[in-house]
């Protein structure tokens, strides 16, 4: 499920879509496939167009430009009520003077279902959210939790073929987040609704996502699994919003080899020539503290700066004329910590290993 | 201004036929829609007395102080809602003839009437009722709380022990205040009047918009003297005001109520009825039960708290004067007058 | 880019989607239209006429601005301009300062009987205007109990309208301002203390920015509300002119509807003016209140609390003293001479005015305006809040529904004349009836019930609609499953805010009233006129105690309605 194939048909087919407010350009030149089942998640930070994505494809706010087909069918300029999906919003936006069960039958009661038939539909979807017991309730008396299941049991009462989740958990506690997050992406396996999710947690994206859109300044940076994203990120700005990166100003100074002063890195430099200016980067967590004096291939010395604590492992500032002014960050597991007895102001020996070196064009 | 232009016809069908759910009145054949200015209380008893004779039409009333009854004639021109006017000011009427809004129709009867009280015109545009005669409304009390004599001329009034007690209406919103103005200038002739009117402002403690409220104050000792009418003057008075009624020596200036059916009337013939019946000297007896003057002669009794003698202290009014003037007259005052705060000219 | 493009054929870029339009969204442009149309008949097309009229002589020719010119020649005119913008000034001055203290005492402190208060408050708002002119002239008028208290000024001029227009204004300002004041975080106030900021400086720096939007519209509205009121200046103005009354004279004393014309137009001009500016300012407030707000409790403090106190109960005892000196005029025989009691004069049959019949046309006229009131109002600000697309239509209706507030009700009664008495005119069968005393009613509150309904409408979730097309539900069924029973307490207010307006109203509707649709609030102005006061005072609280009753009435249904209905909003 995870790669889908390129021969299969794509349940929605985005091409060319393009937004504006006026002069302001929310989308440039969208064009994107998302195939049955999928659970594709839009990252990006606030204003990236993801949420002016995500409602065009819902028809609430139309792009200027552009086509979306569904199921092959073009749905370009249909009404939202002509269109076949549900949505969630963070608001939850339950009516809040209906019960959960009429919130939840409020899809059907207009589908010449009998009375019979709706009950038992909303007993279902209601048991299927895991609140069996909240039909009678009103919303406000449900936690934000509650009110977001029940907001997703409405959204699926209709059995739409496309399930729109605009940041579902942005308005909930951590804790909540991380449980809801499991549920809903177990559901939408069970089920084998296509999902799209918008957010801005990328940690939402990496747990939740079969397949992750990055989304800057109204165009997709990059399109892939998790996994791909977070190893191989395509620009700076992915590598940045996915996870922590380091980033070191640095020169091509001959084929594998990059120089930040009089200090020379070994990485791949296959798409760059020599003498280009580029951004050498790697993630806190490859770079390796070893024995040595600084001076093995890709080493330098550097000084602990400081030391954050965060439970499972410890994050390093690290200072070295290497790095100029750039701030260098590595993680360390507790065991080096201990065995290596590292404090604030302990000089180390650092190693960014080849094949873990990251580099893109000066930004 | 065409509108049928701007909004559909279909759509304002619509409209209409929502709007109609409540509101509009139904007429009946022999209904007869009346502007009057006649007091409140006396309209079911003339309505009854006209309903003796022609019980077959119904008066519908509609009842407001001169101004407005004029104001809403004239708006009203271009799709006039009334059938007949029965007791308006005769001023009013002629303005509203000059306008050519009434239909010349001749009353039965109407060549009984004194002169003085029916348009010169043949067909007659309108047939008068009953004299409206300007007068002093002094509240005997007051006026002697502040040591004032009784005033017995307009001249008087011009004394500066009544500094400050005299109010009266203002000609531009008042039809006796216009009446009151346009007679000093008929007695005293224009330099005169102008000048006596420059005293007598002196002494105005405010000028009213309507023509019953001076006497009406005078009654209530708001002000001890009100420049009103005597019709005013004998109501409040019936109703145990401490009030004398005063006619100027001078004379004094008045208008009538009057009579003109509205051109264009869907129900004419119930119209001239209502007209004829207007002349008749059984309404002629029903005007005089509260009023001094009557345009029937010899009709006329002696009504209760009126000053005697009224009908020969009326200044031999030139109505087609006032009504030429007028405008120029009530420039001419507003620019002298209106206003206490600024300096005079 | 991945690999996905690569075997995407390209559409040719730029052609523009077109939104097909739902039926649902068809039938809400048609409903929107229809509203439009209401307020383009009710209030634009009236206008228009009326400037046409300004323009014109006597005969109907056109004669651009010759009109004006010589308005603007006549001193006496001149001055009524100056005249009601010194006393607009001076009214809202005095008003806004003892609104600003009111308030504050009401929601800042700890002083006793509050709601004693907050009652005696709201008084003003349910007597005609009038009312205060007719018992100033009892109070200080020349048979007045209190007339030295003049020192031998007279009540009849600018000291009679100041304090009348500041009797009938002030509920006006005072609600402005509560809601200002109780809009505050009282995080500010712990961090003033905190930072040991003197009390005055805290007052200064914290409390007077914080509501300084609130005053500043407050303001704006006394300002329009006294500069276009007649009724005051009507009664107790004597010979100081004021524009509004310069209307009166030109239209009803000359019959000189050109001159009205030509003053209804300078009245609108600074009245449009200082609403322009005051949506301006408003537009610049951002939210003070974020989510986290805490609200801010006062503590105690005896010499503040019992000042205010010492202040409100003043403000209290003069309401009072005017609404019961009124009540107690119209229960005497013969001021001054006759001081017996009677009911005489509410035999109001044998007065001008229109008798009983004009007192039950005014609950009849105020009950449909309150009813078709509020379901025009509110659906229209539904579609308005909730429709999508269509921006410039919504843009345009906005507007027009933001116009009758700047407009002087005197200048839309005059205007109701040369609009629908034109036999020209499709809506002339209207003209006489109460359709037309009901129309221009409403056309003439719409604004303040407009913006209670979008503010009520902006309370609840966008996505609402959102959601509703998602599933499929026309959104006639949405409105009326979640909007109205949601919003069903602002539409009472709506209700209670049209009906007794309408019951109190006079300016717009002595213009278009007829003998059928004679109204209480036109009697009382009419007996005064005629100088029948005591009646006047009669029919004036005959108005107070129906205002008071509707208000009591709405109290209790909204409490019932709110506890049956509204469970959802208890936890």
């Amino acid at each position: 499920m995870n790669e889908p194939a390129e021969s299969k048909k794509p349940y929605l087919k985005i091409r060319a879509l393009t937004k504006n407010f006026g002069e302001f350009v929310a989308l440039k030149d969208i064009s994107l496939d998302i195939f049955e089942s999928e659970f594709v998640c839009f990252l990006g930070p606030s204003g990236c167009g993801k949420t002016t994505l995500l409602r065009a494809i819902a028809g609430l706010d139309i792009q200027t430009a552009g086509s979306i087909e569904q199921e092959g069918r073009d749905i370009s300029g249909l009404p939202p009520s002509e269109r076949d999906f549900g949505i969630v919003f963070q608001s939850y936006a339950l009516f809040p003077n209906l019960t959960v069960t009429r919130n939840v039958a409020f899809g059907l009661e207009n589908r010449r279902m009998s009375r019979d038939k709706v009950s038992s539909r909303v007993t279902e979807l209601l048991s299927l959210v895991g609140l069996p017991d909240q039909g009678d309730k009103y919303p406000a008396q449900l936690s934000g939790g509650q009110q977001q299941r029940v907001a997703l049991a409405r959204a699926l009462a209709t059995s739409p073929g496309l399930l729109l989740l605009d940041e579902p958990l942005s308005a909930l506690d951590a804790k909540v987040r991380a449980h809801l997050r499991l549920e809903i992406k177990d559901l939408q396996r069970r089920l084998a609704v296509t999902t799209i999710m918008v957010t801005h947690d990328q940690e939402e994206a990496l747990t939740m996502a079969d397949r992750i859109v990055v989304m800057d300044h109204g165009v997709i940076e990059q399109v892939g699994t998790p996994r791909d994203i977070y190893n191989r990120p395509s620009s700076a700005f992915a590598a940045e919003f996915i996870g922590t990166m380091n980033f070191l100003e640095a020169t091509v100074s001959a084929s594998g080899e990059v120089s930040l002063g009089d200090h020379r890195f070994r990485c791949d430099t296959s798409d760059f020539e020599v003498g280009s200016k580029i951004t050498l980067s790697i993630r806190p967590e490859d770079i390796v503290v070893d024995e040595g004096e600084g001076n093995q291939q890709n080493t330098v010395m550097a000084d602990v700066r400081y030391i954050e604590f965060l439970g499972s492992f410890c994050r390093l500032g690290l200072d070295s004329a290497v790095f100029a002014d750039s701030d260098v960050r590595a993680d360390l597991s507790i065991h080096m910590m201990r065995d290596r007895d590292i404090d604030a102001g302990t000089r180390i020996s650092v190693c960014f290993p080849e094949n873990l070196i990251r580099i893109f064009a000066l930004r | 201004m065409t509108r049928k232009n701007i909004i559909p016809q279909s759509v304002s069908t619509l409209f209409g036929a929502a709007l109609l759910t409540f509101g509009m009145a139904s007429y009946a054949a022999t209904e007869l829609t009346v502007y009057t200015a006649i007091e409140a209380d006396d309209l079911k008893r003339y309505a009854e007395e006209f309903n003796k004779v022609n019980p077959d039409i119904e008066v519908k009333w509609v009842r407001d102080s001169t101004g407005i009854v004029t104001a809403k004639l004239l708006a009203e021109k271009e799709n006039p809602q009334a059938d007949i006017v029965w007791g308006l000011a005769a001023t009013s009427l002629m303005l509203l003839k000059s306008e050519g809004m009434t239909e010349g129709y001749t009353p039965v009867g109407a060549d009984k009437l004194d002169k003085k009280f029916v348009d010169s015109d043949s067909p007659m545009h309108w047939t008068g009722m009953d004299a409206w005669v300007a007068a002093i409304c002094v509240n005997t009390i007051e006026a002697e709380k502040n040591n004032l004599p009784m005033p017995t001329s307009w001249k008087d009034l011009l004394k500066p022990e009544y500094k400050g007690h005299i109010v009266m209406p203002n000609p531009n919103s008042s039809g006796t205040g216009f009446l009151d103005v346009s007679s000093w200038l008929q007695l005293f002739g224009e330099d005169e009047g102008w000048k006596f009117m420059d005293g007598l402002h002196e002494n105005i403690a405010w000028y009213t918009h309507s023509g019953s409220k001076p006497c009406r104050q005078a009654g209530a000792g708001e002000a001890p003297i009100g420049v009103s009418f005597a019709y005013r003057g004998a109501k409040v008075k019936a109703k145990g005001a401490p009030v004398e009624i005063i006619i100027p020596s001078e004379g004094a200036g008045w208008d009538m109520e009057a009579t003109a059916i509205i051109k264009g009337t869907k129900n004419l013939d119930a119209a001239k009825k209502l007209a004829d019946f207007a002349v008749s000297k059984q309404a002629n007896t029903m005007y005089n039960t509260v009023y001094a003057v009557v345009a029937y002669p010899g009709v006329a009794q002696p009504v209760e708290f009126y000053p005697e003698n009224i009908g020969d202290k009326m200044i031999n009014n030139d109505f087609e004067f006032s009504a030429n003037n007028r405008d120029r007259i009530l420039k001419e005052w507003q620019r002298r007058y209106d206003s206490k705060s600024e300096p005079k000219s | 880019m991945t690999t996905l493009m690569d075997t995407v054929d390209q559409p040719s870029l730029g052609a523009r989607v077109k939104q097909r339009i739902s039926s649902d969204e068809r039938v809400m442009r048609v409903c929107m239209g229809i509203i439009a149309l209401f307020l383009l008949v009710a209030v634009v097309l009236p206008l228009y006429s009326m400037m046409a009229k300004s323009m014109e002589d006597r005969d109907g020719a056109f004669v651009g601005l010759a009109n004006f010119a010589e308005y603007f020649s006549t001193p006496s005119l001149f001055f009524s301009g100056i005249n009601s913008l010194a006393i607009s000034l001076l009214v809202t001055f005095i008003v806004i300062v003892t609104a600003f203290i009111y308030a504050y005492a009401l929601t800042r402190t700890c002083m006793p009987f509050k709601w004693f208060f907050r009652l005696i408050a709201i008084v003003p708002l349910l007597t005609p205007s009038l009312l205060s002119g007719v018992s100033l002239v009892y109070w200080f008028g020349n048979q007045g109990i209190a007339k030295d208290m003049l020192f031998g000024e007279t009540i009849y001029g600018p000291i009679g309208i100041i304090i009348g227009s500041t009797y009938w204004v002030f509920p006006h300002a005072l609600m402005i301002v509560i809601t200002a004041l109780s809009i505050t975080d009282a995080r500010l106030y712990e961090a003033a203390a905190a930072l040991r900021t003197s009390a005055i400086r805290t007052f200064f720096k914290v409390t007077l920015p914080g509501c300084k939007y609130g005053l500043i519209s407050a303001g704006f509205v006394v300002f329009i509300l006294v500069f276009t009121d007649f009724g005051v200046p009507k009664v107790i103005g004597g010979n100081f002119n004021m524009l509004a009354t310069d209307i009166y004279k030109q239209v009803i004393g000359q019959q000189n509807f050109q001159m009205g014309a030509v003053v209804s137009v300078v009245l609108l001009v600074p009245a449009v003016i200082a609403f322009t500016v005051d949506r301006l300012v408003q537009r610049k407030q951002v939210a003070l209140l974020s989510a986290r707000a805490v609200p801010l409790e006062p503590k105690p403090d005896r010499r503040r609390d019992m000042m205010m106190f010492c202040f409100c109960s003043f403000v209290a005892l003069l309401i009072i003293l005017m609404i019961g000196m009124a009540q107690y005029a119209a229960l005497i025989k013969f001021w001054p001479y006759n001081l017996e009691f009677t009911l005489a004069n509410y035999n109001f049959d044998v007065a001008n005015g229109g008798g009983w019949d004009a007192y039950h046309n005014s609950i009849k006229m105020a009950s449909f305006t309150a009813f078709f009131g509020t379901i025009i109002v509110f659906f229209g600000a539904y579609l308005l809040e909730k429709g999508r697309g269509f921006a410039i239509g919504r843009g345009v209706f906005h507007g027009i529904a933001m116009l009758p507030l700047a407009v002087p009700g005197m200048v839309l009664g005059l205007s109701y004349i040369f609009f629908f008495n034109n036999p020209d005119n499709p809506f002339n069968f209207i003209y006489g009836t109460m359709t037309i005393l009901v129309v221009s009613t409403i056309a003439h509150f719409y604004t303040v019930s407009h913006l209670t309904a979008v503010t009520a409408l902006k309370q609840m979730d966008d996505e609402f609609e959102s959601v509703a097309a998602s599933l499929k539900t026309p959104f006639y069924k949405t409105f009326f499953k979640v909007t109205v029973p949601v919003c069903l307490p602002a539409s009472l207010d709506i209700m209670i805010y049209l009906f007794l307006n309408a019951m109190t109203t006079v300016s717009a509707v002595v213009f278009i009233y007829s003998s059928d649709t004679q109204l209480a609030s036109v009697a009382v102005l009419n007996m005064d006129d005629q100088g029948e006061l005591p009646f006047a005072a009669a029919m004036a609280m005959m108005i107070a105690y129906t205002c008071a009753t509707a208000r009591l009435l709405h109290l209790l249904i909204t409490r019932k309605l709110l506890r049956r209905t509204q469970a959802w909003r208890h936890r």
